[in-house]
């Protein structure tokens, strides 16, 4: 019966004029013209940002003992937001001197019940302010504002609101145990997600009943600063959250200062191997969220169509500037072909540009240092030998931007699959068996996150069992939520942030 | 003479619930402003199948009908007339002759819609007769209970056997995909549609609840995609029922274009089954220009 329906079908297709047929022989679909979205910019002329920042210490903001300032940069017109101060060890002792006396007077002696009002307080505030920080973080980053203001700032509210709700249940918290506050955070955060971090650190920190003296990145330091000011607003006593802003010196400030109990830094594996040594020796608390190279791996079980679109999502969110990104796709050999062939077609919609502008999916480069790197890593892919794909769209001439880029014909042995690139770049190589999957995931020294794609359920707990990562994702990537622990394996870090294990770190445990 | 290799579609290609569901609220996020959002209201107006599928139908109103298709706005004379107006077959006379002298295409439905519960023979007789009568394309059902039987060889055979009695006119098979209910019910049905000779596919008759949802409609542009991949032949998509606001078609639109590009973005690959949405779409057009909202009651309801 098929058979003689086929013929049907193929008789059909031999009168032009009555079935249609395509366009253009290669199949090529075009989705560039005809049809284009109007420019959609986020109006930024209510957002105040000033012209200079000083430090953010004991509630005020205070002039830096030296001189000395930073500018940052808007990373998609190249053009000056603002003036900071660059922190020295003078202001960092300042800071905590005003955090341990806070710690002493006032912070640790509050109820539960007090400091969580505080912090809902904040989480409120920051959600009132959602536009606002949302528009900041994209001028400050780059970042799509589509990006900032559906995950970055509902996120970081999300946090507060959840450690708030800790605050006054700590003694529940660990079973048999009471807890006390360690004292002293010093907490140093990095530029990809800076509300976002800022929040994963300050929220459990202050609902344990610490103080913090936290630095934000030095490319994107002003939603901190506009932190400071919503604790301001929020009646936050004086010198329970402060802001020392600069570089790697004013890091190092924080890190080494002999008063402070416990270091939380999120960054490069490469500063957090300089920070571990630093602590070496000391009784400091410490945890560190490093690097990645995760590894994507997609069965042919899987729905493809999703997959692919978790692909992209695994690694052109927020431009690839993702600790946990997707950044190796490994595809068993049966679907790659089709695959890579749809995962191209979804590139070629993706629309590079303005990060303010709502149908942006993929923004600026953060900096142009990393800018530099990123193009770095592009050559080194092609003298490696990879074949290069990257997609037909404009970029903008001015600001730091970079094409979607995908590297096919490259094995574990190219430094593009060995080395996190930080950037829009995702490497594909193949596999054949689950037990190879597996094996190239975790032929790595990184071990943060990870997904995995198939329609079959024992299949998805068989192999994540047996990835090194911290996360990983079953169907879908990037999924974040304050109730879930998040950390590395190796060297993509120590200690847990999120949930009730991101709690842990900030407290000491007594016998109850 | 190519051959197509028709797949075995005893075997279910996976479709991610969740990940459809997020695709469609990603694409829901466009926004579509200024220039392109008058090109898009215009684009969807053209794209229309002005449908009364009615007991009650009679000569007057389709004829009336026709005339709102011909000239969707009288005090707009510049803006495109629908692609089609859709009928029952005993109608189709009626409205061929009400459009004589346009482009606008009468479409029938046949095969005992909307149920498509009746002998294969009655349902070809069904379409033969919209045909002779004028119809220039068939929104034919397919038998779901035999779908859902797994019978898929006799939604197969059934399709080719329409496709067959069209002659010349257009064929869209109707998956009424509310009574497949799952995404790979969708998918296989589309890709039996596509390989058994449909012209068109088609969501819903409108009779059921839910109609044209977004994320049924993704999984159809999909299919839709692969087959053209695999084959080299493009099949259109004509989502039905449900869509009654500006805002909403303007979404769909972005759908086809993320989805297959702009060689899909006409009303020859690409419909609307509706009939309240036209208006709504003039009201948004005439605010476009004028920067207000005009009384409803300012706008023809034929």
């Amino acid at each position: 019966m098929a058979d003689q329906t086929q013929q049907n079908t193929a008789e059909i297709k031999d009168e032009p004029s009555k079935k249609p047929t395509s366009p253009n022989a290669d199949l090529k679909l075009d989705f560039n013209s005809f049809w284009e979205y109007s420019a959609a910019p986020e109006s930024s002329d209510f957002v105040e940002i000033r012209k200079s920042y000083d430090h953010y210490i004991n509630g005020n903001f205070t002039a830096p003992e030296k001189d000395r300032t930073m500018k940052s940069i808007n990373p998609a017109t190249e053009e000056v937001l603002t003036e900071f101060a660059e922190g020295t060890s003078e202001d960092v002792d300042k800071a905590v001197k005003a955090a341990r006396k806070a710690y002493n007077k006032t912070w640790s002696k509050l109820s539960g019940r007090e400091r969580g009002k505080y912090i809902y307080r904040i989480a409120r505030i920051i959600q009132e302010k959602a536009r606002e920080l949302a528009i900041i973080e994209s001028m400050d980053g780059g970042k799509p504002i589509r990006e900032s203001r559906d995950v970055d700032i509902p996120l970081a509210a999300a946090y507060f609101f959840y450690y708030a709700g800790w605050a006054d249940k700590l003694d529940y918290a660990f079973p048999g145990r009471k807890t006390e506050p360690v004292g002293v955070c010093g907490q140093i955060i990095p530029w990809n997600f800076p509300l976002l971090m800022l929040s994963w650190k300050i929220a459990p920190a202050l609902a344990a009943g610490n103080t913090v003296i936290l630095k934000p990145a030095e490319s994107t330091p002003i939603t901190a600063l506009k932190f400071a000011e919503i604790c301001s607003e929020a009646g936050l006593p004086d010198g329970v959250v402060n802001i020392v802003t600069g570089a790697g010196q004013t890091g190092s400030a924080i890190v080494n200062h002999p008063d402070i109990d416990k270091i939380a830094f999120t960054g490069s594996t490469e500063v957090g191997k300089i920070i571990q040594k630093s602590l070496a020796g000391t009784d400091k608390k410490f945890t560190l969220e490093l690097g990645g190279k995760g590894p994507n791996i997609v069965f042919e079980d899987a729905s493809v169509d999703q997959a692919v679109e978790g692909i992209i999502n695994a690694i052109f969110f927020n431009q690839g500037h993702v600790c946990c990104a997707g950044s190796r796709l490994l595809v068993q050999e049966g679907i790659a072909e089709r695959l890579i062939g749809k995962l191209k077609d979804r590139m070629e919609t993706l629309i590079v540009g303005d990060p303010l502008d709502k149908n942006t999916d993929v923004g600026a480069i953060n900096s142009k240092a990393q800018h530099e790197r990123i193009k770095e890593y592009l050559d080194i892919g092609v003298s490696e030998g990879a074949t290069m794909f990257q997609t037909n769209g404009s970029v903008p001439e001015k600001g730091y931007f970079c094409k979607p880029t995908l590297f096919t014909d490259v094995g574990q042995s190219n430094r593009i699959v060995q080395e996190e690139i930080f950037g829009p770049v995702l490497t594909v190589q193949t596999f054949r068996t689950p037990e190879e999957a597996v094996q190239k995931a975790n032929n790595t020294p990184y071990g943060l996150a990870g997904g995995i794609w198939t329609d079959k359920g024992s299949k998805i707990f068989k192999v994540s069992q047996k990835v090194r990562s911290g996360v990983v994702w079953a169907n879908t990537y990037n999924k974040f939520d304050p109730t879930s622990p998040f950390g590395g394996y190796k060297e993509s870090g120590v200690g847990r942030e999120g949930g009730l294990h991101g709690l842990y770190p900030y407290v000491n445990l007594l016998p109850s | 003479m190519n051959t197509i290799t028709i797949p075995d579609f005893n075997q279910t290609i996976p479709i991610d619930k969740i990940g459809v569901e997020e695709r469609v609220s990603r694409l829901n996020k466009r926004s579509i402003k200024k220039e392109s959002k008058m090109q898009a209201l215009k684009l969807a107006l053209s794209m229309i199948d002005l449908t009364t599928l009615e007991g009650k139908d009679s000569e007057g109103k389709v004829i009336q009908m026709c005339r709102k298709a011909r000239v969707p706005h009288a005090s707009r004379p510049d803006l495109p007339s629908v692609a089609a107006v859709c009928v029952y077959p005993t109608m189709v006379a009626t409205a061929k002759k009400a459009l004589e002298g346009t482009n606008i295409n009468v479409a029938s439905v046949s095969t005992a819609f909307p149920s498509g519960m009746a002998p294969r023979q009655v349902k070809l007789d069904d379409t033969r007769f919209a045909v002779d009568q004028g119809a220039d394309e068939i929104d034919m059902v397919i038998s779901r209970g035999e779908f859902l039987k797994g019978n898929y060889n006799y939604i197969f055979d059934e399709i080719a056997e329409i496709k067959e009695a069209c002659g010349d006119a257009h064929l869209k098979v109707i998956l009424e995909t509310g009574e497949l209910e799952t995404y790979e019910n969708v998918r296989k049905a589309s890709d039996i549609a596509m390989y058994a000779g449909a012209d068109f596919i088609k969501t819903s008759t409108g009779k059921i609840s839910p109609a044209a949802t977004q994320p049924v409609t993704l999984v159809m542009l999909e299919a839709i995609r692969d087959f053209y991949r695999d084959t080299g032949i493009m099949v259109g998509m004509k989502p039905a029922g449900g869509i009654r606001k500006a805002k909403q078609s303007l979404q769909y639109l972005v759908l086809v274009k993320e989805t297959l590009g702009a060689a899909w973005l006409t009303p020859e690959w690409y419909r609307f089954g509706a009939s309240s949405l036209t208006n709504d779409l003039l009201m948004q057009i005439i605010k476009q220009d004028t920067g207000v909202y005009q009384n409803p009651d300012y706008f023809s309801e034929d």
